[in-house]
């Protein structure tokens, strides 16, 4: 257990500097930068324009069809870690338990390939 | 030592950044707290020796889950003013559903009974041997509980059907590419030759 912890020391202190840096540098500029604020300088502008509208806007929802699919498969990815490395142990059961579980996703993705759902028009 | 005062840094941030996910003013900063948020619960999970779901937690949830929430943050397309207005309205309604769900959590709390003979521990031990936690789940999981494993399948299968049936719509009139027919064309029926006599158009 101790050991374990141990090997995740490296990237607490990796967050730990990541975090100390990036505050610094946040605070560094306005202690040493010259600041001369005109209405001018401080306004939005686009391309030297003012701006247009809002830079929020509406998402395509088939942005989202594509996100929900991504996850599905990036779940079955999830599941092939922990088979791939014990497959030695679990042995043919395991073996055949996965491959039912990747033919239930097949038939998905065949269904979503010939519905077109991976296609963008 | 070390080990308590990560979990609590790891556990104050991750109350005060899920507390800031819902008082949050903009809802794009309530994502990003959320992410925050997850983080910091994947490093509880490797403080508990649970490697294999910090890890899952990382890459789904902050890769996946945390993109998707921004996209509905996006598309639904809020305007903050009028997001503000109804809260006086709403507040009856949200505080008699925030008093059930408080409600059930006691009942279940107070009903909570462990089989007899159970050992109540904080932190279940992994397996001797030196096995890793990810190595310890892959024994159990696709022989011991298969019967959950091809369920999760099939849950899969459906959140992938339900989400096609519901978003996708095709376009009429978009004209497509078809690499089979681009392929199959032949010069005969691609190519014409005409005699054209001089001084005369076709």
């Amino acid at each position: 257990m101790e050991n374990l912890l141990i090997e995740y020391l490296p990237i607490l202190l990796f967050i730990g500097l990541a975090l100390g840096l990036s505050i610094v540098l946040t605070i560094v500029p306005f202690v040493i930068a010259p600041q001369k604020p005109d209405p001018e300088k401080l306004s939005a502008y686009e391309c030297g324009f003012n701006a247009f509208d809002d830079a929020r806007m509406k998402f395509d929802v088939r942005f989202y069809l594509v996100a929900i699919l991504f996850i599905i498969f990036d779940l079955e990815v999830a599941f092939l870690f922990p088979w791939a490395i014990t497959l030695k142990e679990t042995g043919v059961a395991g073996f055949f338990s996965m491959l039912a579980f990747l033919a239930v996703l097949t038939v998905g993705f065949i269904y979503e390939w010939k519905k077109g759902a991976l296609e963008w028009e | 030592m070390l080990q308590a005062l990560a979990f609590y840094l790891f556990s104050g941030v991750l109350v005060i950044s899920a507390i800031m996910v819902i008082a949050a003013r903009n809802p794009v900063h309530s994502v990003l707290f959320l992410i925050l948020a997850f983080f910091n619960a994947a490093g509880l999970f490797v403080l508990m020796g649970a490697e294999f779901l910090a890890m899952i937690l990382v890459v789904v949830y902050v890769g996946a889950v945390a993109v998707l929430f921004l996209f509905v943050v996006m598309m639904l397309d809020i305007d903050f003013t009028e997001l503000r207005e109804g809260f006086l309205e709403y507040l009856p309604f949200g505080a008699v559903i925030a008093g059930v769900l408080l409600a059930e959590l006691i009942v279940v709390l107070l009903a909570w009974n462990f089989a007899a003979g159970t050992t109540v521990t904080a932190r279940p031990e992994l397996p001797p041997g030196g096995i890793s936690n990810t190595e310890a789940l892959g024994r159990v999981l696709y022989t011991d509980y298969f019967f959950v494993f091809q369920l999760s399948g099939l849950v899969l299968l459906l959140a992938m059907i339900g989400a096609i049936v519901l978003t996708l719509r095709h376009r009429e009139g978009v004209r497509r590419q078809s690499v089979a027919r681009q392929v199959g064309r032949t010069r005969e029926e691609a190519v014409e030759l005409k005699k054209v006599k001089p001084g005369q158009g076709i």
